[in-house]
């Protein structure tokens, strides 16, 4: 429709029909018709690479890991740390230590708010937030900021769904102790100028954690360039498990930073006097972990590498660009979130339409979509709306589905108007 | 879309698109508020109540067709019925859509929300007017959650 040269140029490697042939899930029919999978902001589906995994792990090399002597736990152990190399190199973060895996992106921030906040931000002190955080990345804040006396600041939304960079190098003073941000908004799309708001945190010594969930399956992610010192994100968004994530910390920030949770695996010695606790990253890992979470998330990782970032960026770009401009001709719908960087991600409201009831029509057409709050309340709020209709994209959607949908929004109304 | 017809019903439709009793109510003795967290509807109903009787209902809030139209159905059905109905009414209406297939002889025209069984994730929108009725009759003050 709208593909400019260069974006063919970009997007010519890129078989998709390849890709969805190693999504088993995809090749099914719902309420009779071809499934269209919209909702990969919410979750993504999983390869028979990562399916397969987890089931061999299972199947052949589990056990629990660290400290059994035995041929399994050896294995399990080999298969559990190998990951985390895995993930330092897909973060290129300087050192496997830096390295936590956690159950989510939203354990991922619980444990930077309760460890490092709890212990560097007090009474008076000053957090800021930006008002397009998913709850994740909110909660976390007001709980802590409740228990020490801490304030949140929170820098405005522009009206087609950026950050408002003036005001926030305007909410930076003397008692700002931390900046919390997402990388990609999961309800907007926006794509935020990360590497620019870490140097304005750092001239001001205010180290940043940034939420990669939405960002990490869309866009070549490096720590160092990025220079941010904590970075979240799951392994279900990026065609992994669930119940599996990561938080990077830099070494000097996770060594000074106090354990959050008590349990095995995270000691050095145990007594009841007193207990000594693990360096980084085991103090930071207590209990059982989800082995084979970590499993399939190495595996998730190395798919998505083999296909590329980079060409992945391209592709969704393009898509991007095509479903938007196929849904923006459709008379009466309004899109929720028009920054000049966005990823993959449309939210829209459409004639006065329930965006539960666009939902609920469109399955009906096979179509999965997301109709609600998106866990963004406050961007809900900004924009005037209770709710949104979402369609994310991901490596495996094509321009042919963006078209179903277009389709799908005519029946929704037809039935309505 | 016949299927997709049988929860959209032209009842529902026509009560999602043009509400009955939709405003507030100056003689109101009651009220409550409802909230479906899930979506974030909200609605409230206002209710005058004398000598045991819903002389009045009226409701206002933003939600789907469903739960508007549930709400819309609720109101002409409560008005002139008395207040100790509602609680066997909103009984029969919840066992037509959670899905035990039955029908109970007070709903009248609710029955048109037979379909909603269909959709357990919907089962909410249907309910949350109902929720708020119960809440406006007790009168204890608290906004109802459908969570």
């Amino acid at each position: 429709m709208n593909a400019a040269p260069q974006a063919v140029a970009a997007t010519a490697g890129f078989d998709v029909e390849r890709l969805r042939a190693d999504f088993p899930i995809l090749q099914q029919e719902i309420n009779g018709k071809p499934l269209v999978y919209l909702d990969n902001g919410a979750s993504t589906q999983k390869p028979q690479a990562v399916i397969d995994a987890v089931s061999n792990f299972y199947a052949h090399d589990y056990a629990n890991i660290h400290r059994g002597v035995h041929t399994l736990s050896e294995r399990a152990t080999a298969a559990y740390e190998g990951a985390r190399d895995r993930v330092q190199r897909f973060l290129n973060a300087a050192d496997r230590r830096e390295i936590i895996f956690t159950s989510g992106t939203t354990e991922a921030i619980n444990l930077v708010a309760q460890s490092f906040g709890g212990q560097k931000i007090g009474q008076g002190d000053e957090i800021i937030l930006t008002g397009m955080e998913h709850h994740s990345n909110i909660v976390p804040w007001q709980l802590l900021a409740e228990r020490v006396g801490a304030t949140i600041k929170v820098v405005p939304i522009t009206d087609d769904g950026a950050l408002d960079l003036d005001a926030y190098t305007s909410l930076f003073g003397p008692r700002t102790r931390l900046v919390s941000l997402v990388h990609v908004s999961n309800a907007l799309g926006t794509v935020n100028p990360v590497q620019a708001m870490v140097e304005t945190a750092h001239a001001h010594d205010v180290p940043v954690l940034l939420d990669g969930a939405q960002a990490v399956a869309h866009t070549p992610v490096d720590v160092q360039a990025l220079g941010c010192d904590f970075y979240a994100f799951s392994g279900h968004k990026i065609y992994g498990p669930s119940g599996i994530g990561v938080l990077y910390g830099r070494r000097e920030l996770l060594e000074a930073m106090p354990p959050w949770q008590g349990g095995g695996d995270m000691i050095t010695t145990v007594a009841f006097e007193g207990s000594t606790y693990a360096a980084p990253p085991y103090r930071f890992e207590a209990g059982t972990p989800h082995i084979a979470g970590v499993v399939g998330l190495a595996a998730a990782l190395d798919y998505v590498d083999a296909v590329g970032l980079p060409s992945i960026a391209a592709y969704e770009h393009d898509l991007l660009d095509y479903a938007t401009t196929a849904v923006g001709e459709l008379p009466g719908l309004r899109l929720i979130g028009t920054a000049p960087e966005k990823a993959a991600i449309l939210s829209f409201v459409f004639d006065g339409i329930h965006p539960h009831d666009i939902g609920t029509v469109l399955d009906f057409e096979g179509i999965a979509i997301r109709a609600g709050h998106h866990c963004a309340m406050p961007v809900m709020t900004r924009f005037g709306v209770a709710a949104t209709a979402r369609a994310s994209f991901g490596i495996y959607n094509t321009r042919a589905e963006v078209d179903t949908l277009v389709q799908g929004l005519g029946k929704v109304r037809e039935m309505f108007s | 879309m016949s299927d997709l017809r049988e929860l959209y019903q032209e009842v529902i439709l026509d009560h999602g698109r043009k509400p009955r009793n939709f405003g507030p109510l100056e003689e109101a003795n009651r009220h409550a508020d409802g909230y479906n967290p899930l979506c974030g509807d909200q609605v409230q109903v206002h209710l005058h109540v004398e000598d045991g009787i819903v002389r009045a209902v009226r409701f206002e809030g933003a939600g789907c067709a469903i739960s508007t139209a549930s709400a819309s159905l609720m109101t002409q059905a409560m008005t002139g019925k008395p207040e100790s109905d509602a609680k066997a009414l909103f009984e029969e209406f919840h066992q037509l859509v959670v899905g035990d297939g039955h029908c109970g002889e007070r709903l009248g025209k609710l029955v048109v929300f037979a379909g909603v069984r269909e959709y357990p994730s919907r089962v909410k929108c249907a309910t949350l007017a109902w929720h708020t009725l119960q809440a406006a009759l007790d009168d204890d003050g608290r906004e109802v959650t459908t969570e």
